[in-house]
């Protein structure tokens, strides 16, 4: 199947530096996709140019399998839903609901804006205007809005960056709901790891420029291409060349058999609820954290300890 | 006394003297009686007001209305375009303003009469147009409404220009992005996003301009050439060659309301918008 957005060695360069660097992605149709890397990685400008607000300075964007490069955002069949929601100030809800439609001078406007805004779990509240709505209503009026036009692919600008943390988290869900629900390809942008893994189908992680990898969230987490990914995507400890995650290492005092181990001090440990983080210095230098369970932890701050771990749970680069 | 009070103390005498006195004047001056040789005179009566309501006066009122109200229509248009060019133009836009206010570095008064020497039968237009053999006798370009509005929006242009892009300095660039995103094309754009975001940059300019080309009596009498009579001349007139100190005190009152009027009834559908 002809996937529904591919850049082709896109690059973009701006006065002083190169933004996004040689990058190509192929994105299947009906998935939902997340740009994933710290600030300034070109993130940001890659859903630009796929929105059309950036021209690529090299390279390809494929919409559908036709080079879209030159179509203003206005000539493509994309919607952006922006991080500061940009709704209209001067319009209710449903007007700015209604605002593409009218553009694309369809039938039966204010049914279908009525039914996105259902969608999006405002009905009631058609006829506010953006200063009446909550920070997680605005939102929903901006998906409703891109929503509504049936788009090709639908780019969120770190769509939860705004929300409030406890917001944040049930927006994930609704967010993925709403992907299934209307079948359209969704691509955000973000630097929360957490958010990239849990709700998206495949993660292309961005650094410098560069797209690191693109995988399935269990694989670029348990399986990263790169230091980098696996640095990203979730805590990691060093020892030498070898990676191992927080949650696949061990501590005990006596020195366990037939398994990769270091010797180290407890430094401290700190209590998270449900899990606890116990930090200790190695002996040949560095540091390493274990995540542990309550019942695990019976570590005392300074005690002389045998940090372990399985082989497989190991991380190698070339 | 509080510190508050004491602060305000400078300004409330200042405003006392120089405001509340002369309104004071203006009004008890309107219910009275014209003296012989000017100024005014016991009885107490209201003919001065029943005297605007006189068909002369009040198609000076609305010819007033009029000519304020095409001048700052003018500058709307003119002023607009200006205002979102300067601001969109990154780095040079402090250059622009200053251009703006460029005329400020002169009086008014003279910026006035240099439109008498430019307009006038020997002055730069007909000069240069006789000169070329476009035309053979002189135009009249002066003494009439369009010299007047030419005066007026060359004069008042920048009180619009200022606030306006004051306003669109503010619009946040993502509803342009947005409007584009979803299909608006340019000129869309500008008449769904732009022109409705920017109604208070509107508003305010406009009463900027409008209540004082409405009281304008200098541009009216050197360019309109005194066959342009608006209120402001009246009022002028009145206590000048009439001698009729009251009837003036009552047309200055009735432009003064007239304005309050048209402000607060802008003052209420903005603040009725708000609250909805």
């Amino acid at each position: 199947m002809q996937p529904v957005l591919e850049l082709r060695h896109v690059s973009k360069d701006f006065p002083g530096h190169r933004a996004v660097d040689n990058i190509s992605l192929e994105l299947p149709r009906g998935g939902f996709y997340a740009l994933l890397g710290p600030s300034g990685c070109g993130k940001t400008t890659t859903l630009r140019m796929i929105g059309g607000f950036e021209q690529p300075s090299a390279g390809d964007v494929l919409l559908n399998g036709s080079v879209v490069n030159a179509l203003k955002p206005f000539e493509r069949d994309v919607s952006t839903v922006f991080q500061s929601y940009a709704l209209f100030p001067h319009l209710t809800a449903l007007r700015n609901v209604e605002f593409g439609l009218r553009e694309r001078k369809l039938a039966d406007r204010e049914p279908r804006a009525m039914r996105a805004l259902e969608l999006v779990q405002l009905t009631g509240k058609q006829d506010r205007t953006p200063a009446q709505l909550s920070g997680g209503e605005k939102q929903r009026v901006a998906l409703a809005r891109s929503l509504v036009l049936e788009p090709q692919i639908l780019l969120l600008d770190e769509p939860l960056a705004a929300l409030d943390p406890k917001l944040r988290k049930e927006m994930r869900a609704e967010l993925k709901a709403m992907q299934r629900k209307t079948g359209i390809t969704f691509l955000f942008v973000t630097h929360d790891q957490e958010e990239a893994l849990s709700m998206s189908d495949k993660v292309a992680v961005m650094n410098q420029g560069h797209i690191e990898q693109f995988g399935t969230p269990e694989e670029v987490y348990l399986r990263p291409a790169t230091p980098f990914v696996a640095g990203f995507l979730g805590a990691i400890n060093w020892f030498g060349k070898t990676g191992v995650r927080p949650e696949s290492t061990r501590v005990s005092r006596d020195k366990p058999d037939g398994v990769p181990c270091r010797r180290a001090a407890i430094e401290s440990s700190l209590f998270f609820g449900n899990r606890v983080h116990v930090n200790s210095v190695l002996d040949e230098g560095g540091l390493a954290v274990a995540e542990l369970s309550r019942e695990q932890n019976h570590f005392e701050e300074g005690e002389a300890v045998w940090i372990h771990w399985e082989p497989a749970d190991e991380l190698h680069f070339e | 006394m509080s510190l508050r009070s004491r602060f305000l103390l400078p300004a409330r005498v200042w405003m006392a003297l120089f405001f509340a006195a002369p309104m004071a004047i203006v009004l008890s001056y309107s219910f009275l009686t014209r003296g012989e040789y000017g100024g005014v005179e016991q009885p107490w009566t209201v003919e001065n007001f029943i005297r605007l309501a006189d068909p002369i006066y009040l198609s000076i009122l609305w010819r007033s209305i009029w000519i304020a109200g095409l001048s700052t229509a003018l500058c709307a248009l003119l002023g607009f375009p200006l205002a979102l060019f300067i601001s969109r133009s990154g780095r040079r836009r402090n250059l622009y303003l200053q251009l703006v206010l460029l005329p400020f570095w002169t009086s008014f008064l003279v910026r006035t009469y240099a439109w008498l020497f430019i307009l006038r039968d020997t002055g730069l237009v007909n000069t240069v147009l006789m000169r070329l053999n476009i035309i053979a006798t002189p135009m009249q370009l002066l003494y009439n409404d369009r010299a007047v509005l030419l005066g007026l929006v060359c004069n008042f242009l920048p009180f619009f220009v200022l606030p306006m892009y004051a306003t669109l300095e503010r619009l946040d660039p993502a509803l342009l992005e947005a409007a584009a995103d979803l299909g608006a094309r340019p000129f869309a754009t500008l008449r769904r996003v732009i022109i409705p975001v920017s109604a208070p940059g509107f508003v305010a300019g406009s009463v900027l301009v409008f209540i004082p080309c409405l009281g304008a009596y200098l541009t009216p009498d050197l360019l309109g050439g005194g066959k342009t009579v608006m209120l402001g001349n009246l009022v002028q007139n009145q206590f000048t060659t009439a001698r009729d100190w009251p009837f003036g005190s009552a047309a200055s009152l009735v432009l003064m309301l007239a304005s309050a009027l048209l402000l607060a009834s802008l003052m209420r559908s903005r603040m009725a918008r708000e609250l909805t």
